[in-house]
């Protein structure tokens, strides 16, 4: 028991454990809409565009999380829209917004040159950097990310289904991925410190898409998403703990090979004998 | 009686290029109007104009109030099959979300829902995984969720495309029903001769209106060749017409020569004639 029990004497476990429990099932209910939309890429995209952001706020002596979120929802915005109205497809639009706000943020690091340790820490992840202040924010965004889902649901599993009929049928497809774009921010924001900008974007699919594996029931799905994400979570801290690696990477690590169980249990258990139809999910 | 949509000189294009010109169309209370043409005729466009999902170029679109209700159901090609969602709560998406906030649905919303699937004879795959159905019976979800909402435009684009002919001639009696219940329906469709069997008004369009009346005038071979560009057979037996387009004018048997006996050309014929 004193494996389990014995990290909870340092401060920075316990802030970085509940931030990892959240961040994971935040990441998990949140990347069930990314991952069925096929917009698997913008996690990652935002992330780095998020980045940019920070820099920016660090170097304007701007509030950290106002900048770094202002950042991200205007990039997720110009994604949406260049793809609403252009003939510029979801992942080319992703890979034009973010790389080249990611770029700024290198630029002004390397024109700057004094901060370069703390931002390590923003692209790898860094659990003792974990604040009460961090945590009140994750708790704040997940509340938000919560309030959303469960009220407006209906709208915005039609608006995934499908953008166009959903408009048709007086859902207000606008106003819904306007929302989402702004929580989506919200989250990479919360999840920065926990994760490291370069590890979100797994946390984001992995875990929809290893239950989609598993069900195909919306519902499920979105419940066992964010159950598998906060407890990848909690087990990925024990791991940063005792293996002493980062906290990003154990967390997405231990996902990753939670999906790998589940394609080889799906192809070689369950469908024995039979094709296996797994989802595909593209760019949109 | 006021038209419940109406268009007037209504013109549309994506970038220089116009796919509509001069549109000029009523669609009454009660009226079944079957849109035809060929591909690339602005058929879809069409549609997604009077849904306002596009903006007209030139021209102006009106609805006889601005709460008309409309329910739309799209190419079945547009539909991701591998989305985790069951024929019950692809219907349930039609309904009005205004009226529930919660996320579950009430018990009345899922009975008209099962209701619905009933009556469209495909109550016993509620259940089912939308990619386990057939292709006539997906079709059959989509336009439950359609007529879930109540409309009083039904909306359909190809919605045989893709199905057995039995399945499409199920299809087109169910719109029959509805049309006669009441419900005013448009569609788009490239099968004429279920639109000539079913339809009682026809409009044939190639980017602008080549004509348009009940199917006896409209399928005719100087119309259907004009807006086509083809060379079209109308063959009328007692109430029924068939369409058939004629084969290539130039045929297989000026490109190709005679086949061998009994098999396919051999390859040295082949290559001279190519």
């Amino acid at each position: 028991m004193d494996v389990l029990f014995a990290p909870f004497q340092y401060e920075f476990f316990r802030n970085g454990t509940i931030a990892a429990v959240l961040v994971g099932g935040l990441c998990g209910l949140i990347g069930v809409y990314i991952v069925l939309r096929g917009m698997s890429f913008i996690g990652h995209g935002l992330s780095h565009a998020v980045f940019g952001g920070a820099v920016v706020a660090f170097i304007l002596q701007f509030n950290f999380y106002v900048g770094a979120v202002s950042w991200g929802f205007i990039a997720a915005l110009l994604i949406n829209q260049t793809v609403r109205k252009t003939t510029i497809s979801a992942d080319a639009a992703i890979g034009v917004v973010t790389t080249a706000s990611f770029a700024l943020g290198v630029a002004l690091i390397s024109r700057y040159r004094r901060f370069s340790q703390s931002f390590d820490a923003a692209l790898f992840g860094n659990v003792l950097g974990v604040t009460p202040t961090d945590i009140i924010v994750i708790i704040f965004v997940t509340l938000a990310a919560a309030f959303m889902i469960f009220f407006f649901y209906k709208q915005l599993l039609f608006t995934t289904f499908n953008t166009e009929v959903a408009q048709v049928y007086g859902i207000p497809t606008v106003w819904i991925e306007t929302w989402f774009a702004l929580i989506l921010a919200a989250v990479i924001i919360a999840a920065v410190q926990i994760m490291g900008v370069t590890m979100i974007g797994a946390a984001l699919v992995v875990p929809p898409i290893t239950i989609r594996l598993l069900t195909d029931s919306f519902h499920r799905l979105m419940i066992y998403s964010t159950i598998l994400g906060a407890v990848t979570g909690l087990i990925g801290m024990y791991l940063s703990f005792y293996m002493d690696v980062s906290s990003g990477a154990s967390i997405v690590l231990l996902q990753a090979m939670l999906f790998c169980i589940a394609l080889f249990y799906v192809a070689k258990i369950r469908n024995r004998g039979r094709l296996v139809e797994t989802p595909v999910y593209g760019p949109t | 009686m006021d038209p419940l949509i109406e268009l007037r000189g209504v013109a549309f294009g994506y970038g220089s290029f116009n796919v509509l010109d001069e549109i000029d169309l009523h669609l009454h209370p009660g009226q079944f109007v079957g849109l035809v043409g060929p591909s690339g005729a602005g058929k879809t466009s069409l549609l997604k104009l009077i849904l306002t999902l596009l903006t007209p170029g030139e021209g102006e679109i009106q609805r006889v109030r601005p709460d008309l209700r409309i329910t739309y159901v799209p190419q079945i090609e547009t539909v991701d099959w591998s989305f985790p969602v069951t024929a019950e709560e692809v219907v349930l998406m039609g309904l009005d979300h205004r009226q529930n906030i919660w996320p579950w649905p009430r018990a009345r919303e899922r009975k008209r829902a099962r209701e619905i699937l009933e009556r469209l004879e495909i109550g016993h795959l509620s259940e089912r995984h939308i990619r386990d159905l057939s292709g006539g019976q997906q079709q059959r979800v989509f336009l439950a969720r359609a007529l879930v909402a109540d409309p009083e435009v039904l909306v359909l684009d190809e919605p045989t495309t893709g199905v057995d002919v039995r399945s499409a001639e199920n299809i087109f009696h169910w719109l029959t029903v509805l049309n006669r219940e009441g419900m005013t329906i448009l569609l788009t469709t490239h099968d004429l001769n279920m639109a000539a069997a079913h339809v009682p008004w026809v409009v044939c369009l190639n980017r602008r209106i080549v004509a348009q009346g009940p199917p006896q005038e409209i399928f005719t071979e100087e119309i259907l060749s004009d807006a086509y560009k083809g060379n079209f057979i109308v063959l009328r037996q007692d109430d029924m017409i068939f369409v058939q387009q004629r084969p290539h004018p130039h045929g297989l048997k000026e490109v190709l020569p005679d086949p061998v006996e009994g098999g396919l050309p051999n390859h040295d014929n082949l290559e001279k004639a190519v």
